[in-house]
């Protein structure tokens, strides 16, 4: 009995968490244009959407700029992570809260202050405001995904590996990277992630015609959303389920051999 | 010492874009451009106090407060339900419950336009029902729809990530010693969780209390939460110091409120993961 309503409770769970999500990707196989009416099966939008340039321009800023924004902030965010396990006292408790400072920053706060910042300082709102911002964000993720796995490595074998005559960036190379590499690969999965998808700080962030595909689909929701952003949108969650369905396989197969 | 070092790049990186930003915020509420430049006023704050914003304030944090009673109502028992089910099945669940987020927001928020419309979705399955029709698109209704579907997530996860480490042979043991499955649940399962709670609750309030989109594709045009408010001070009137006095008002609120729900819970790291 009690198994039959908490099965039922998921299921509509689930329907309500996914109905949108159908609705749109049914939607990007419509031929009618607009959104109420169904007017057959086409594949029309998923050709169209490669010859328009305004939605591809905006899939490119997206990709090139989340690519380059979770790098440099895998990259900060290691070494910030990395230092910050040194640190005892008040400069831990210190950098901590700075860590934590732009995930608790509201976004629409950190967005309108970024934007006042490029503002007084002369950089233009467009690719590189956006690729600044989105960094600040990220860096919070890899830092916190880093953390944990420097807490699980021994102390000692940085000390060891000293010991042994490696010189401290070959120590770091060689001994304490690989073993923390998983931590930075979520950090850096989840950083990609947090930029793809983001809209308010980059609304604020950007400018001069540069636009994600967050702003994209902002600016069309006025005036009715054209259906190639629901086959865009589409591809690229199916993307990520193929991502997220592989990556499980590896997994899945390494564990055995444990 | 070295490790203090390699600390440089990212401090100053944070000091740049993090703090600075948070100081020309700051700057821009408290001063007032009088005769062509800035100086210290008292304006823009005293502005945030009048009756018209007042109510628009009240009226954000009333949605904020409804949507995280509901996310808290409708994630409990999710969350109760995922814990319970056996270590693969719920890790698919879990799965299931992040896949969503994937897509992007705005879209998703956008496709409930579909849902809701007069000649919607979900209207012609009530139509074909025999059931009235649900005409709620472009109300508060609406907009806290859309707050709970959004951020009903960080509700579930949080609690369930407390769920699922409470030592089953505890509950096995309030049931050895004759407590009757609520009583179980009253004191045993539930005070172990509220400390989840407290996180989901904070991780809601906070994004619905300052959202501006999911108030402006849901709640129409004209529709005003302090998110949409400040957006306007920024991109449509310009007027930097009003919406800076604003800002510095919002966090303040955040501040004091999420101060107070995370002191009940008492660890300052690692509580998100």
């Amino acid at each position: 009995m009690k198994n039959i309503g908490s099965r039922v409770y998921l299921a509509l769970l689930f329907i309500f968490l996914y109905a949108p999500i159908a609705v749109l990707m049914i939607f990007s196989f419509n031929s009618a244009r607009s959104r109420g009416v169904w007017g057959g099966f086409t594949l029309d939008w998923y050709v169209q959407l490669f010859h328009d340039r305004q939605i591809m321009s905006a899939l490119y800023y997206t990709v090139t700029c989340a690519l380059l924004a979770s790098v440099i902030a895998t990259v900060l965010g290691t070494v910030a992570a990395i230092s910050l396990s040194g640190m005892r006292g008040l400069p831990r408790a210190l950098t901590t809260y700075l860590v934590y400072l732009p995930m608790i920053n509201p976004d629409i706060v950190m967005g309108l202050s970024l934007m006042l910042l490029f503002i007084s300082l002369k950089i233009p709102l467009g690719f590189v405001s956006m690729l600044l911002a989105h960094v600040t964000f990220c860096l919070p993720f890899v830092i916190l995904s880093v953390l944990p796995k420097l807490k699980q490595t021994q102390a000692d074998l940085y000390d060891a590996a000293l010991d042994l005559g490696a010189k401290p960036l070959m120590a770091y190379s060689k001994v304490i990277i690989p073993q923390i590499m998983p931590g930075i690969l979520t950090g850096f999965l989840l950083a990609f992630t947090m930029s793809i998808d983001d809209f308010v700080v980059s609304f604020f962030a950007t400018g001069n015609g540069v636009t994600n595909v967050a702003i994209t689909i902002y600016a069309m929701a006025r005036r009715g959303m054209n259906p190639k952003i629901n086959a865009l949108l589409t591809i690229m969650f199916a993307g990520v389920i193929l991502l997220l369905f592989v990556a499980n396989r590896r997994i899945a197969d390494a564990k055995p051999r444990r | 010492m070295k490790k203090k070092l390699l600390n440089g790049p990212y401090l100053a990186w944070m000091l740049l874009f993090a703090i600075a930003p948070l100081f020309i915020v700051v700057w821009y509420a408290l001063t007032a451009e009088i005769g062509g430049e800035r100086s210290f006023s008292l304006a823009n704050l005293q502005r945030v106090f009048e009756p018209i914003y007042l109510r628009v304030i009240w009226h954000s944090l009333k949605l904020a407060v409804i949507s995280t009673f509901l996310c808290f109502l409708l994630g409990y028992p999710a969350a109760l339900i995922l814990a319970s089910r056996p270590f693969r099945r719920r890790t698919i669940l879990v799965v299931l419950i992040v896949l969503p987020m994937w897509m992007n927001f705005l879209a998703r928020t956008y496709a409930w336009l579909s849902l809701l419309e007069k000649n919607g979705v979900i209207n012609s399955v009530l139509a074909f029902l025999g059931l009235p029709a649900l005409n709620i698109l472009y109300t508060d209704a609406a907009v806290v729809l859309g707050m709970v579907y959004n951020f009903l997530p960080f509700m579930i996860l949080p609690i369930y990530s407390v769920l699922y480490k409470i030592d089953h042979s505890q509950i096995e043991a309030a049931q050895d010693l004759g407590a009757t499955p609520l009583i179980t649940f009253q004191r045993v399962i539930f005070p172990q969780s509220l400390a989840g709670a407290l996180s989901g609750v904070v991780m809601v309030f906070m994004p619905a209390m300052t959202t501006f989109v999911i108030s402006r594709l849901l709640g129409g045009g004209q529709y005003t939460l302090i998110g949409n408010l400040i957006e306007q001070q920024f991109l449509t009137t310009y007027d930097w110091g009003f919406g800076s006095a604003l800002s510095l008002f919002l966090m303040a609120l955040l501040i004091v409120m999420g101060g107070l729900l995370m002191r009940s819970r008492g660890d300052n790291e690692g509580g998100l993961w």
